[in-house]
């Protein structure tokens, strides 16, 4: 509610607004695992970790970029993964018939924005719930992307190419990738924090009814965000391909239920209208920090996924249930509370 | 609300660090413990199988812990749940790579995807053998083969004739008519049959494919016996076809008359060769495939070996072993199962 729920919050002392968040929660809790593992798990500290922790996350940090904004509206994107396996697979079709690789990835592009646009039309203009859509077409295009290729995979790709994908920049241990994400990444704060479809964005989130009648282009609002979380799932695509020099049908497989738990962990409710972009790459940032580091623990990947889980439902069941302990205290001074709208009561039920 | 909302998220965050330091710290011991034994001077090795809770891979696991026992290396199984991503296994070389860990033991789930992470992995200095499942050759130092399709093609032909008495119709119940690795081991069987005259009397009447699904082989296998009254055994070189076979088989009057043999699991069928409708199959022990890559892993780490061709090292109990082309290690014949030994071997 942070944005747009209700003004009480300006009452309170600008530092207080700014520290006392869910994000800044979940950018302090990821500072201090940080600091943790630097300190206790043997190797953290060593030069490769930042690279490969990176690595790693790229694809999930691009894609929850567009999922934020999707799930800030109320709805969601199953098919993100399935969007990377099929970008992946047409990306090595086209090379392995001779084009080159740009103009493969070109078209790799413009796929991810038609399966974004098939999303966004089922949803936005004929009003079908997202979660049924792409349900669907999680299933549909992870099938044509493992149709087309079967089980064989397309490992031939001009080295240069690979490199883009491999490198880092300079002498540094950061990965090329971080500078388109970093550009998506300003982007996408720009438009949902400091612009007008931004506040549509909440707005549609916290009622879509009523954003409507407000005057927010609701549907074409939806669409274009569905058409922007294709094309950035198809050049994740791109970049999980050349990362690993191979494309096949599989790859980036349950990718979907990755980039969600992030978003979450993030801050975003899953009902709309309540969300930030810097919560949620620090969410991302969180979850390959513990991972990287319970694997140099030499922690068995069940024990990951548990500890992981653990959070992210620890995170969602503090928040009411710390609010609600804290509603039961006698209350200092009331600050000018004002009833709550409908909406708001909405992330004490998350 | 916005006071105690924002009062419950900061302590909602100090149970949540909490909950979590308190996490890692449960397991900093076993991490602590872990570095001392790598420590100690011993090799310190990491196997790493295309997923983990496989029986198959538990039982390389095991053979790969016998050996390491002996030679005084430590060594640590891990890798991804499933082997449904083709990369999931990236993150675990990365891991080693950063531990500076002596010897990488790993079944590749791709042969390309994990090639960059196995090139960083060496760089800083791990050997890398591939067992099982192979990288392309030039990403890792050794691949420890399973059996050879030479190997695998004579075996087949020697269990069946053996077990048909040497003479008479055969079929072959395959997987998919394009699987490449079916084709090439049944052109060398038809050349084999063709070539040595010990095989002279056995003719092989029909091939037909099963596509490596239960009901389908169960129904090929129902329509070879139909279509040819005078056949006196099987070769099913694929677990799914043997298994299904030898349930049809076991079922019905052929039981024990009609001979089947082929490429299977112990676990699979261990019910047939217990009611005799199988007298003995093929396989390679995954035991020993994983006994012999701690062995070479070893000889790698402490530069008995470089992986040049021509080069041998000593592999325990199994003897000695020499790197052929390529930088392969090849494991020897396929290994025969039979009522004798099925008990001892759970995968």
């Amino acid at each position: 509610m942070s944005t747009s729920g209700t003004y009480s919050e300006y009452a309170q002392p600008l530092w207080k607004r700014v520290l006392l968040t869910r994000e800044s929660a979940v950018i302090a809790l990821t500072i201090v695992v940080v600091l943790y593992s630097l300190a206790t798990v043997p190797n953290f500290d060593g030069p490769l970790t930042l690279k490969f922790l990176l690595q790693d996350i790229a694809p999930i940090l691009l894609i929850s970029l567009p999922m934020t904004l999707i799930i800030i509206t109320g709805e969601i994107d199953l098919s993100v993964a399935s969007i990377v396996g099929l970008s992946s697979v047409l990306l090595g079709v086209l090379h392995d018939n001779g084009l080159s690789l740009p103009l493969a990835a070109l078209i790799a592009l413009l796929l991810g924005a038609a399966c974004g646009a098939l999303n966004g039309f089922l949803v936005a203009y004929l009003g079908l719930p997202s979660l049924a859509v792409t349900i669907g077409t999680l299933a549909l295009f992870r099938g044509v992307a493992v149709g087309l290729l079967g089980t064989k995979a397309v490992t031939e790709f001009t080295p240069r190419w690979v490199d883009l994908a491999t490198g880092t920049i300079g002498s540094t241990n950061i990965p090329l990738v971080m500078i388109p994400f970093v550009v998506l990444a300003v982007g996408f704060s720009l438009l949902l924090h400091f612009s007008t479809s931004g506040r549509g964005i909440y707005d549609i989130g916290l009622n879509n009814e009523a954003a409507h009648f407000t005057g927010v282009p609701v549907a074409r609002t939806k669409f274009i965000l569905f058409v922007l979380s294709g094309v950035v799932s198809a050049f994740a695509g791109i970049y999980y391909t050349l990362r690993f020099g191979s494309a096949r049908g599989d790859n980036a497989t349950g990718m979907e239920l990755q980039v969600i738990a992030a978003v979450l962990l993030g801050g975003v409710s899953i009902f709309g209208g309540r969300g930030r972009i810097h919560g949620v790459l620090a969410g991302v940032v969180l979850i390959g920090v513990i991972s990287s580091a319970l694997r140099l623990e030499r922690i068995t990947v069940n024990v990951t996924n548990i500890i992981i889980g653990l959070l992210l439902v620890a995170s969602v069941i503090a928040t009411p249930l710390i609010a609600w302990a804290a509603g039961k205290l006698p209350r200092k001074a009331p600050q000018s509370e004002e009833p709550a709208p409908p909406k708001q009561a909405a992330p004490a039920g998350v | 609300m916005r006071i105690h909302s924002s009062r419950a998220t900061a302590l909602a965050a100090l149970a949540l660090s909490v909950s979590l330091l308190s996490a890692c710290g449960g397991e900093d011991t076993g991490g602590d413990s872990g570095d001392g034994d790598s420590g100690g001077g011993d090799i310190a090795l990491t196997m790493l199988p295309k997923n983990l809770g496989n029986p198959y891979f538990d039982t390389s696991t095991n053979g790969a812990e016998e050996a390491a026992d002996e030679v005084g290396a430590t060594i640590e199984e891990v890798g991804p749940e499933t082997g449904d991503d083709p990369a999931g296994q990236v993150p675990f070389i990365n891991t080693v790579a950063q531990q500076g860990a002596d010897g990488l033991i790993v079944s590749a789930n791709d042969p390309e995807a994990i090639c960059d992470a196995i090139a960083e992995a060496r760089d800083a200095g791990v050997k890398v053998v591939t067992f099982d499942s192979d990288t392309n050759p030039d990403c890792r130092d050794l691949f420890i083969n399973q059996a050879t399709p030479e190997g695998i093609a004579a075996k087949q032909l020697e269990l069946i004739s053996e077990q048909i008495g040497g003479s008479g119709e055969i079929a072959i119940l395959s997987a998919a008519a394009n699987a490449t690795n079916q084709n090439a081991w049944i052109e060398m069987m038809e050349a084999e049959l063709k070539s040595n005259s010990a095989y002279k009397d056995i003719e092989l009447v029909d091939i037909v494919y099963g596509d490596d699904q239960d009901q389908k082989s169960f129904d090929q296998t129902e329509a070879l016996l139909q279509n040819h009254p005078d056949l006196k055994g099987i070769i099913s070189p694929t677990t799914v076809g043997i298994a299904a076979a030898a349930r049809y088989l076991s079922e019905s009057e052929f039981k024990g008359k009609v001979k089947l043999t082929g490429l299977g699991t112990p676990n699979e069928m261990r019910p047939y060769v217990e009611d005799g409708t199988v007298e003995a199959f093929a396989l390679w022990n995954p035991a020993d495939l994983g006994y012999l890559a701690v062995q070479a892993t070893t000889a790698l780490v402490n530069g008995d070996i470089t992986g040049e061709e021509g080069e041998t090292f000593d592999a325990g109990r199994l003897g000695e072993f020499e790197v052929s082309a390529d930088g392969v290690v090849l494991l020897g014949e396929p290994f025969v199962f039979d009522e004798k030994n099925i008990e001892e071997f759970d995968f």
